[in-house]
């Protein structure tokens, strides 16, 4: 097991970056960025991870419990999820726009997005 | 005004959300509120650079502590938010206080009630609180809450007119390298904090020892502010969130990139100072730098968008301040090395002024005349008085001609490059000659020739705003001694021997 979840939220990360540079379809971009994100979160939750651990709660302490887990990596991880719905939402936005006025989702179309 | 530091994040971030609800009631009430909120945040702002400058040493905030000047840690480990601002932070955050009053005093008369003003209002105060928490913060992770607030509030700002087709494309662009670059920030937290279970950045300073590990971790966070601070090869958003961005945003966007600039002076200096400090990232930012100056420069000779001509201008300028962020590095402990540093920090705050003055002209122009392409201007100077002199001088300003603002800090800036690397310089005076080219060129297709059109003259709230910002090219110009001995020499310090006290203001001891 060991590095299993590292080596796991790595392949999301690569997979994510596949998709950016291969995709021109701006939803598939912004999956793209998501799943990148996701990848990130996991490896972030993975870092807390304690074996046996329990939820750092005194008063809830089964007696004779062992080691406790940091909350520190779930509350980052949550505050990531939310900036990441936040962005995710925003490029969604933009591209309802961006299809809108242009009447395409294809990035090689959109003269801007060139480059 | 012991809870000054924490005050200038919140008031703006109270501010922004509370703006929408108030318009609902009373447009006067909503620009009242938002006037307040400004000068509130000016207020408690300079409070913070006031104690800094006059005690020399860092402030510390400490959040959720029963006292908030009261050390972060008991026994030793850190396990409190804290906000820490050194000369450098105290520096940064006047540029920042100023971009955003600017951009704010300006933006009451160039929005338009009909095109989203309140929307446009709010956004503008996030972003300035997202600034300003990136700069006091004395935390990795908040250091990325506070990357990725700017990030969406400069995304909807670059995105403003959605009525038009090109500025929805500029901010996606914008935001997939923003997000790409803060999620690389991310990850080097989450290795930070994996290998040493703290997130405190001088607690982190103290234990980091240079492994693997380590030195993945700062080429991720090098990785993630070169990219949100727009340098080659990392540049293609920059111009056109620049470009197509309305003025008051376009000039608290340069501000945003500094911030980037900052971020990296404070991990290169104090997060990594003790263990990692290398010439070779010297020679790595300060050969980008050039770069970023030459194609930068190279590109503004070929527009005809003068919102992107103006715009390669501000990313050439980024430029610089790498080259001297770099030479810092590499001749860290030599005299010319701070030289560098002390042109390459004083040019940030001279550069917010004639970039940004550049901007608040082409929202004046394309608010008078609806057109800002090359081509079809002429003329305008018959009728755009101040515009075409303040135009006239922030292009002077940009290409660092004497005496104004942009010569003090770029003449430092050659010296210093001069004797790390002499084809380096050669290539900076080059491109600022360039500049100095593009700017007579543009400044000759918009104001003379024959008068073409008639078009009305800015409010005078627009130039009044402008003014502020002439002002300063030109009294930094006149008198550059008295602002680098007051403040930017400080902030210098506070980057090369400052690290033993940064890291004692915040650990005690």
């Amino acid at each position: 097991m060991g590095n299993m979840p590292f080596v796991v939220s790595m392949i999301l990360v690569g997979l994510g970056f596949l998709a950016l540079i291969t995709r021109r379809n701006l939803i598939k971009l912004t999956i793209g960025i998501s799943v990148i994100e996701m990848g990130v979160n996991l490896f972030l939750v993975s870092l807390g991870y304690v074996k046996g651990g329990i939820a750092p709660i005194y008063t809830y302490a089964p007696p004779g419990f062992k080691e406790m887990v940091f909350p520190t990596p779930q509350a980052l991880t949550l505050t990531a999820i939310v900036i990441g719905l936040a962005t995710t939402a925003l490029m969604l936005a933009f591209a309802v726009v961006i299809y809108r006025h242009r009447g395409t989702l294809d990035a090689g179309k959109i003269r801007e997005l060139k480059g | 005004m012991v809870h000054a530091p924490v005050l200038a994040i919140a008031v703006p971030l109270l501010g922004a959300f509370a703006l929408p609800l108030l318009a609902r009631l009373n447009r006067r009430a909503r620009d009242l509120w938002a006037a307040g909120i400004a000068v509130a945040t000016l207020v408690f702002g300079i409070a913070v650079a006031v104690q800094v400058f006059a005690s020399g040493r860092p402030l510390v905030y400490t959040l959720g502590a029963p006292s908030p000047t009261a050390s972060v840690t008991e026994g030793g480990f850190p396990i409190r938010i804290v906000l820490v601002v050194d000369a450098l932070g105290a520096y940064m955050g006047i540029i920042a206080l100023l971009a955003g009053a600017v951009g704010l005093f300006y933006s009451f008369q160039y929005l338009v009630e009909e095109e989203g003003k309140t929307l446009g209002t709010s956004l503008l105060l996030l972003l300035w609180a997202g600034i300003l928490g990136l700069v006091y913060t004395g935390d990795l992770f908040n250091f990325f809450v506070f990357l990725e607030i700017t990030s969406i509030a400069a995304c909807a700002l670059i995105g403003y007119r959605v009525w038009e087709p090109r500025p929805p494309e500029a901010a996606f662009k914008t935001m997939v390298m923003y997000t790409l670059g803060g999620l690389l920030v991310l990850v080097s937290v989450g290795i930070l904090y994996g290998e040493y279970d703290a997130l405190n950045i001088a607690y982190l300073s103290k234990l980091i020892t240079g492994t693997l590990l380590d030195k993945l971790a700062l080429g991720l966070l090098l990785g993630g502010l070169l990219m949100k601070a727009g340098a080659v090869p990392a540049h293609m958003w920059a111009p056109d969130a620049y470009g197509e961005a309305p003025a008051m945003a376009a000039i608290v966007l340069v501000a945003n990139t500094q911030a980037a600039i900052y971020a990296l002076l404070r991990v290169v200096f104090t997060l990594f100072g003790g263990a990692l400090a290398s010439p070779g990232i010297g020679w790595l930012i300060a050969s980008l730098g050039t770069v970023t100056v030459l194609v930068a420069v190279l590109m503004a000779v070929v527009q005809r968008h003068l919102g992107r001509l103006v715009a390669y201008g501000a990313v050439s300028q980024l430029g610089y301040m790498l080259l001297a962020v770099g030479v810092g590095v590499v001749a860290a402990g030599k005299g010319f090395g701070e030289v560098a540093l002390k042109g390459g920090i004083f040019h940030m705050i001279n550069d917010l002024a004639s970039v940004g003055l550049l901007f608040l002209v082409v929202g004046a122009i394309r608010r008078a005349v609806g057109s800002v392409d090359l081509l079809s201007l002429g003329g305008l100077g018959h009728t755009l008085r101040w515009e075409s002199g303040f135009f006239l001088l922030g292009a002077l300003a940009l290409a660092g001609i004497p005496p104004l603002n942009g010569f003090a800090s770029k003449f430092l800036i050659y010296e210093s490059t001069f004797k790390a690397s002499p084809i380096l310089a050669a290539v900076a005076v080059l491109s600022s000659i360039l500049l100095l080219g593009v700017g007579v060129r543009a400044f000759h297709g918009i104001f003379l020739g024959p008068k073409t059109r008639d078009v009305a003259s800015s409010p005078r709230g627009m130039l009044v705003a402008m003014g502020v910002l002439a002002v300063i090219i030109v009294v930094f110009g006149l008198f550059p001694g008295f602002f680098i001995e007051r403040m930017v020499s400080p902030a210098v310090q506070a980057i090369l021997g400052g690290r033993a006290s940064y890291l004692a203001a915040v650990l005690g001891g």
